[in-house]
């Protein structure tokens, strides 16, 4: 565990120094404001924090990509992860150090929308359930989209790829559920039920449902096992 | 030295990239406290032989292990007892010198105490003293290095595998290096790589000359060279008209080739006889019954260098 967590530190000290996270805080936060206040405009404006979720999780196929990009790639190609490979790590230390660290600036990045639920308690008087689920389904969604990137950032030494395949693998989960129509039939109820937006709606209508929850966390568990899959099977090339 | 045990055993290691093997089938064996040094040209596979050993690479077909545990099998009692150095001496650039030993201590499993204690020694030892805080990135090539040796000795590793450790610095980075790597050789065992010929042979008590993947040769670096010495060469120098000479030390029984140079009027003839023949007696006979003078005779040994380029090249004599 003390391995798992010098990885983690390294990795993060490196987030908070690295220009590229700051520039992914800056797009993120500078977009969510633009869904919070978006229909504040209205003549009769509700207190709620609806436009941020459903901004932030089309945002996060994006940008959760570029966060997780640099953790394993930039070390095959630096080579730096021969001496990382050849340390008594084991693997799935090496993936869960790398990931913690990743899924740690993204809570201080969610973190800094709290200003926007600051804002809505001062002026108005919104209902807290839905901002309680919605934050809850949002980490659970941004934490199955970064290990989706850290996957790809695994099987490849290029960002660049790693972070578009990582995208494409996201809009895909996100556009599932229009299969649903398309494909129709018990196929498509399947396809439709790996939809990460899917999953998402209910806890941006207060609804914390297990089944959602469980959706996400297997999300997570599958593509963090696939990775330290990844990550062995480089020995095997 | 031979009573010491084994430390690292190799049994017919095969690896293929591909459909193509990088080394086969090969076997050595590295006794504790020994420094042993593979020497080879580029691509002969030293570099995917150190990598097996570190456990970074599994071999395709034999066996490696390491004080008792198979590298692939108990991967990480292996890696505890590694230190290793890679040619590329991949180090993040990002961190200091100070943080990133921290940092390599910690995933060797060293408790925080012992990598204070350790810090200081290694910073010492490797002369970073002055370059603690400095940012890795900023430092040059020699000095990189000499990180590269301190995360490779920081947890006191009872292996240290080097690859290539002296390649792409000064010349005077180079002797130090070498001074360092002699005296690690002291308390621990060394196995490095190597195309510089006069360094393995300053460095190492036993070298594994390998080429196009296989071992083509294994002794120590003196008796490497003497037993190559079967082809005894004699230099000749003799005062007399060359284009007689040459013909004459030809026709002597048992010798194979003979050539001439002319160093400014001193006439010298390299003779190579057949292996096993001492010809020293035949060809001053010859020379004198000519009526030539013989001014001087001796036996040239070879270098490291001409038995390493006869062995990879494949000449035979």
């Amino acid at each position: 565990m003390r391995t798992v967590r010098a990885v983690a530190w390294k990795e993060i000290q490196i987030f908070f120094l690295s220009p590229t996270a700051y520039i992914v805080g800056l797009i993120f936060l500078a977009l969510a404001g633009f869904f919070f206040s978006r229909d504040l405009g209205d003549p009769f404006p509700e207190a709620t924090l609806s436009p941020f979720f459903q901004g932030a999780v089309v945002i996060f196929i994006l940008l959760a990509p570029a966060l997780t990009m640099r953790l394993i790639a930039e070390e095959s190609k630096l080579g730096t992860i021969e001496l990382l490979l050849t340390s008594p790590v084991r693997d799935w230390e090496v993936i869960l150090g790398k990931y913690i660290a990743s899924l740690v600036f993204f809570l201080a990045l969610v973190a800094m929308s709290g200003f926007y639920v600051i804002l809505l308690f001062v002026y108005a008087s919104p209902d807290p359930g839905p901002i309680y689920a919605g934050y809850l389904g949002l980490v659970l969604y941004g934490a199955a989209a970064l290990a989706v990137g850290l996957l790809t950032s695994t099987l490849t030494n290029n960002q660049i790829v790693a972070a578009v395949v990582a995208m494409g693998i996201l809009l895909a989960l996100f556009f599932a559920d229009l299969a649903f129509g398309a494909v129709g039939g018990f196929p498509g109820e399947i396809i439709g039920e790996l939809g990460m937006k899917t999953h998402f709606d209910d806890f941006d209508r207060g609804i914390i449902d297990t089944k959602h929850v469980v959706y996400y966390l297997s999300v997570i568990a599958f593509f963090l096992f696939l990775s330290v899959r990844a990550l062995e099977a480089r020995r095997w090339r | 030295m031979t009573t010491q045990p084994s430390m690292i055993q190799a049994n017919d290691v095969t690896h293929y990239y591909g459909p193509y093997p990088a080394i086969q089938d090969v076997s050595f064996d590295v006794r504790k406290g020994e420094v042993l040094g593979f020497l080879g040209p580029n691509g002969a596979g030293k570099t995917t032989t150190m990598r097996i050993l570190t456990g970074f690479l599994p071999p395709s077909r034999g066996s490696v292990s390491l004080d008792g545990f198979d590298v692939v099998e108990k991967s990480l009692e292996v890696r505890k007892r590694v230190g290793y150095l890679p040619e590329t001496v991949p180090l993040y650039t990002d961190m200091t010198v100070t943080n990133y030993l921290k940092y390599m201590g910690t995933l060797r499993g060293m408790p925080a105490s012992r990598i204070r204690s350790r810090l200081g020694e290694v910073i010492d030892v490797c002369r970073l003293g002055d370059y603690r805080k400095t940012q890795i990135g900023k430092l040059s090539k020699g000095f990189r290095q000499r990180v590269g040796i301190a995360q490779a000795i920081i947890h006191e590793p009872e292996v240290l595998v080097l690859d290539e450790p002296t390649i792409g610095i000064d010349p005077i980075q180079v002797v130090e290096t070498r001074n360092l790597i002699q005296e690690l050789g002291r308390a621990q065992t060394v196995v490095l790589s190597s195309h510089i010929l006069p360094e393995v042979s300053m460095i190492c008590e036993r070298v594994l000359i390998i080429h196009e993947g296989r071992i083509v040769a294994e002794d120590t670096p003196q008796n490497l060279a003497e037993s190559l010495q079967g082809v005894e060469r004699l230099e000749v120098e003799v005062a007399g008209p060359s284009a007689d000479v040459l013909p004459a030390l030809q026709k002597i029984d048992g010798v194979n080739s003979v050539s001439h140079r002319n160093n400014q009027g001193r006439h010298t003839y390299i003779v190579q006889a057949r292996p096993g023949r001492d010809l020293r007696d035949e060809i001053s006979r010859a020379v004198i019954s000519n009526g030539w003078s013989l001014r001087g005779m001796q036996m040239v040994g070879m270098s490291l260098e001409e038995i390493f380029l006869r062995l990879t090249t494949q000449e035979d004599l």
